[in-house]
């Protein structure tokens, strides 16, 4: 076994959101959820949309964030996590999650079979995690998706 | 000769102006902090990202990769990033100097521009250069959108073999009194910068990876985002430098204004001194003559 704690770091272009100790990760992988244990063997892999979550050295469940695409860099006492976008659940701004949500329903609805679809796809799934990251941490229901 | 009324007008312009330059200054300040805290926020990432990138590369055996492809540089593509406004000392003038040795060095070339920045896309056009896209009012309030919305556009022209090189000039942020005038190729990606690595970095980007995706997959992802993160880079980077030249230009303005009415100050009270005298001499005459 190698150390209890694994470094998690996530950060985006813009800036630096977390570099801590933590027990357990959990990343949204391009291909699917991976958790990632200290002493994790050295992994790289795409991000995908979804929420990236960990458990803190006290070993309660922390944070959740939002996560829209990157990479993840696992190595066995670090996890860096370069994402496009990322963002705690509580500063997610749900009114405009919701708006964005409405619009990119609104788009593949009307059936428009031109790239634009491809987009719309994208920004509904961009907003659908962020509405999931942010009800979660509020207590609200989730709807299952 | 001018009158005590001249002198107290001019004054008080000169002491307007002082005010506004040195409200600017403060102005500047600010933004200047701000701009600089940015940067160096978007440091970790860029950091990180070339570790990742670098290793990656490492381990494929010829990376292959259209940002990546060497040509005889005919068709050079050429960003210049100045400020949106002037009031800002030399800076635009330098930036736009560095750019016009550029030019002057690769004057056998077929060059094109993108301006960045108001100032810039006004000397440009109008010293006729050939201008791709223009992005001004984007550098008051830098954000990652426009860093990738530029870099999609030259990432695509030069893929489509449009063009053979895209170079970047640009301030660099040193301190508040000076920026270093950079000119860099932005593409085709070459070697990555290393910041200062230790050594158990540098033993730890040679561990052989698990790829949960083909490494060239990765390497396709990870250039275009490269080149975005330079981009972003250079962008804050000339926003702080801008804003630290308009400080310091504001600055010696207020100084300089202050100097003036110190000046005009003295003028002012020698000439006042000249008309009590003249008037005492004429009460005094004048008493002695009727006396």
């Amino acid at each position: 076994m190698a150390a209890e704690s694994i470094e998690l770091v996530v950060v985006t272009p813009e800036k630096q959101l977390i570099r801590q100790r933590v027990t357990e990760v959990q990343l949204p992988g391009a291909n699917g959820y991976l958790g990632i244990l200290p002493g994790h063997a050295p992994l790289m892999t795409q991000l995908g949309v979804g929420e990236l979550s960990f458990h803190d050295t006290s070993g309660k469940e922390s944070e959740h964030l939002a996560i829209i695409s990157g990479f993840a860099e696992v190595l066995p006492d670090r996890v860096t996590v370069l994402a496009e976008t990322a963002e705690f659940a509580a500063e997610i701004d749900l009114a405009r999650a919701e708006a964005a949500k409405a619009r990119a329903e609104k788009h593949l609805v009307s059936g428009d079979t031109n790239n634009d679809w491809d987009r719309a796809r994208v920004a509904l799934q961009r907003a659908l995690i962020r509405i999931q990251v942010a009800r979660k941490y509020r207590g609200t229901s989730v709807n299952s998706r | 000769m001018p009158t005590l009324l001249d002198f107290r007008r001019r004054i008080r312009s000169v002491k307007n102006t002082q005010q506004i330059t040195r409200a600017m200054k403060f102005v500047a300040a600010a933004m200047l902090r701000r701009a600089q805290e940015r940067a160096l926020a978007a440091r970790p990432f860029a950091k990180e990202l070339a570790r990742v990138l670098r290793s990656t590369m490492s381990r494929i055996s010829e990376p292959q990769h259209p940002l990546l492809a060497h040509r005889p540089e005919e068709r050079i593509l050429v960003i210049v990033m100045t400020g949106e406004r002037g009031l800002a000392g030399a800076f635009n003038t330098n930036v736009l100097r560095k750019a016009s040795d550029f030019f002057r060095a690769n004057k056998n070339k077929k060059i094109s521009v993108i301006p960045v920045g108001k100032k810039g896309r006004d000397s440009l056009k109008k010293a006729g250069f050939n201008v791709i896209a223009e992005y001004v009012n984007v550098l008051a309030r830098v954000d990652f959108a426009t860093a990738r919305e530029i870099s999609a556009l030259v990432t695509d022209l030069y893929a489509e073999e449009k063009i053979d090189s895209v170079h970047l000039v640009f301030s660099e942020f040193k301190t508040v009194m000076s920026a270093n005038l950079a000119a860099e190729k932005l593409l085709p990606v070459e070697a990555i910068r290393i910041e200062e690595e230790s050594a158990a970095e540098q033993a730890a980007s040679k561990v052989d990876y698990i790829y949960e995706q083909a490494a060239e997959r990765l390497l396709d992802k990870l250039l275009p985002r490269y080149v975005e993160t330079q981009m972003l880079r250079a962008m804050l980077e000339s926003s702080a430098a801008e804003h630290g030249a308009r400080m310091t230009a504001m600055e010696s303005a207020t100084k300089n204004a202050g100097e003036v009415i110190d000046a005009l100050t003295l003028h002012m009270n020698k000439v006042r001194q000249a008309a009590i005298t003249k008037e005492i001499i004429e009460i005094v005459s004048g008493a002695s003559s009727t006396a």
